[in-house]
């Protein structure tokens, strides 16, 4: 590797991680559209092409610009907690732990901001705040049963998972009257308790989903942004997950810090449970039996994103986008088609490693190449030199 | 009483295949969280034979070819991780995550786009009924006892004798402990770990279809298999990756599961008044319990979930 003078990573294009990230996520995303476009055609090859339109083109495809709109709000207003999810599991990721309980923990924060909503009535901030709370008391078990016990986070995740919806579910029956119907009707009518719009929702052709959720969303995504790339606390959770026990020996305290992320994870996916919830758009089923997939896809959505903090708004958009078209296909197709596409990108993304393995190997070849040039014109330079002053010498020798 | 016998059983073979199925993979030195997705496409495969197979046919027949079936289906899928995590050097856990998610949206659509095909669109759910097939795998009527738990007992048998006594086990065993020893005598890493993989989709895909035909005699493909894969990693952790200690545990873990479908019958239990939930919790929450006392000492084979490199020592 050679660096200039300013220490820039002197590799061309393919060098810069940015440009490497995003051209692996590319890949992801068109081989799993290819695979997509594929099994439309063997269950039903005449409509292939056009559904795979619908799904692409999502509120596009709609006839007039009012309704477009309209349908672009309603995805905006699923992509803000789904960004809340996969920064969880990022952040969980870059201390090197798989946050496979941010659905567990999702479910809490949903849990405990309907039953303040209901019980109380309470302001749409306090809701917020207790679902932060009950998001991140629920992460730190995850946390504390790794740093002391030992227990594999993933495994303990799925087991909090299930635990967490079945207490959900049977509080909300006990607790929330009528909230075994519909939690819309309910927050709707219980105007403190629903996230203001601020005007937002003119900008979306009056649908009044769209609340400040949305650009809350977007800072929460800088201010993780800033706390990993600028803190200490970010660099020591980095180092934690490079290698734990250099960070260990170096002085961090990593049992406190894996709890730490833990609660910061968990935290993370209680406000978008809260936001979601609380913005009158989605009703929580008190009959459901699986877990909610807005934790799983925040995977799909943290790995496309690469792993930045930036990265998974626009990857979070792009999965709730096709997610959302998915579901126009019905009729002529099962609308899991889009859950397909997600679960095949997710497992590409399996395989980005590799791939920016192989774009710095080119990369490192161009370079290696250009230095040959180089080198060689270089010696053919000396080498022309060297003859000069022979000649010269011989010149002189003969004047002599 | 009888009831709750026979559900523990239902439920500790099936979790004894699966669990051995995992045991299989993370001995030879690959995670498989992917489990869960395995489970569902191989009981895909064994629910479809099940459900198209003629009835007539003798039943000894029909329980070998929906075997058979959910076997291939889930050995041909768990090659996904196969490749993924060992030429590929995949994480893992990423791997088996997304194996879960594409095996549960894989599943759902294959059943839905034939049930819109069989019936031109009038019937666009996720199930499949295969009514006429299941009293043919009971061993005797009218009770939960099937071929099944004799297959598990075969299989519990052969997983002891094949990872201890024969050369294929304890090399498979060396790949998960230390593969760069391994490799040093002459073993190929990353063949053993197809293996591994292999007869982890295989048992995976048994288990799959066990669990389906414990539900009833229709499946609805939405719901997949309810986390019992999941349940199956537990049973194998607490069982220490070892197969007798893993029968012990789906035992204990069956009993608990089989008490959420049971505690109406049980005059005792039904007189505590718990609420359903708190049954079905309870798996999970013993699991994490009895994870939290036995994690610490755990005997995890040491290069688990580490991508084999033979530069490395």
């Amino acid at each position: 590797m050679t660096m200039d003078k300013k220490g820039n990573n002197k590799r061309g294009f393919f060098g810069l991680p940015g440009v490497r990230s995003f051209l692996a996520a590319l890949i992801c995303i068109l081989l799993g559209l290819l695979v997509g476009y594929i099994v439309l055609l063997i269950i039903n090859p005449e409509n292939a092409g056009k559904g795979m339109e619908v799904m692409l083109k999502n509120f596009l495809a709609r006839n007039n610009k009012v309704f477009q709109l309209k349908h672009l709000g309603n995805t905006v207003v699923k992509t803000a907690p789904l960004i809340l999810c996969s920064l969880s599991i990022l952040f969980a990721y870059k201390t090197g732990m798989f946050n496979i309980g941010a659905a567990g923990q999702y479910v809490a924060g949903a849990g405990a901001c309907l039953y303040f909503a209901y019980k109380f009535s309470s302001p749409w901030y306090i809701c917020i705040l207790v679902a932060i709370v009950a998001g991140a008391l629920w992460g730190a078990i995850s946390g504390a049963l790794k740093a002391y016990l030992n227990v594999n986070e993933v495994i303990s995740g799925i087991m909090l998972n299930w635990i967490s919806l079945y207490i959900v579910n049977m509080l909300m029956k006990a607790f929330c009257k009528g909230a075994e119907k519909d939690t819309i009707a309910f927050v709707r009518g219980q105007s403190p308790s629903l996230i203001p719009n601020m005007g937002l929702d003119g900008l979306f052709s009056k649908n009044t989903s769209v609340t400040i959720a949305i650009p809350l969303t977007l800072i929460i995504a800088v201010a993780i942004w800033i706390l990993l790339s600028k803190t200490k606390f970010g660099y020591e959770i980095k180092a934690t997950g490079f290698n734990k026990n250099a960070a260990k020996y170096a002085g961090m305290r990593e049992k406190s810090n894996i709890i730490l992320t833990m609660v910061i994870c968990g935290a993370l996916a209680g406000i978008a449970a809260s936001f979601f919830f609380l913005s009158g758009f989605s009703t929580w089923n008190t009959n459901q039996t699986s877990v909610p997939a807005m934790g799983f896809n925040g995977i799909a959505a943290a790995f496309l994103g690469g792993l930045h903090p930036i990265g998974v708004i626009f990857s979070s958009y792009f999965i709730q986008h096709i997610s959302d078209g998915g579901t126009s296909l019905t009729g002529m197709y099962p609308a899991q088609i889009a859950d397909l596409v997600s679960a095949i990108i997710i497992y590409l993304c399996g395989f980005v490693l590799f791939m920016k393995l192989q774009m710095s190997k080119v990369s490192a070849a161009g370079e290696r190449r250009r230095q040959a040039k180089l080198d060689a014109l270089a010696a053919a330079e000396k080498e022309n030199a060297a003859a000069d002053d022979a000649s010269e010498e011989m010149k002189g020798g003969e004047a002599k | 009483m009888m009831l709750l016998i026979q559900y523990t059983l239902v439920y500790a073979s099936l979790l004894t295949v699966v669990a051995l199925g995992g045991c299989y993979s993370e001995r030879s030195g690959i995670i498989n969280i992917g489990l869960e997705g395995i489970m569902v496409m191989g009981g895909l495969g064994g629910i479809l034979v099940l459900a198209f197979i003629p009835a007539t046919l003798p039943p000894i027949l029909i329980f070998l070819a929906a075997t058979l079936a959910a076997m291939i289906c889930g050995m041909v899928y768990s090659l996904l991780l196969g490749v993924a995590s060992i030429n590929f050097k995949a994480d893992q856990t990423l791997v088996g995550t997304a194996l879960n998610m594409l095996g549960l949206a894989l599943a759902t659509v294959i059943v839905k786009a034939l049930n819109i095909a069989r019936t031109a669109g009038a019937d666009n759910s996720a199930r499949i009924i295969f009514k006429d097939t299941r009293p043919l795998l009971s061993l005797s009527q009218g009770t939960e006892f099937n071929m099944f738990m004799i297959l598990t007992v075969i299989l519990l048998v052969a997983a002891y004798i094949v990872l201890y006594k024969t050369r294929f086990g304890l090399r498979l065993m060396s790949c998960g402990e230390h593969p760069q020893a391994a490799a040093s005598v002459g073993i190929n890493v990353a063949k053993m770990r197809y293996f591994g993989v292999l007869i982890s989709g295989a048992l995976g895909g048994i288990g799959g279809l066990m669990y389906i035909y414990s539900c009833g005699s229709e499946a609805n493909f939405e719901t997949g298999v309810a986390g019992f894969g999941f349940l199956a990693l537990a049973v194998m952790i607490f069982g220490q990756w070892k197969p007798h200690r893993i029968a012990i545990s789906a035992l204990l873990f069956g009993l608990f599961r089989a008490l959420a479908n049971v505690n109406q019958a049980i005059e005792l239990l039904e007189r505590l008044d718990i609420p359903k939930p708190i049954y079905n919790m309870l798996p999970y929450v013993i699991c994490l319990i009895v994870l939290a006392f036995t994690s610490k000492s755990s005997k995890a084979p040491k290069a688990e979930g580490i991508p084999y490199d033979k530069s490395t020592r």
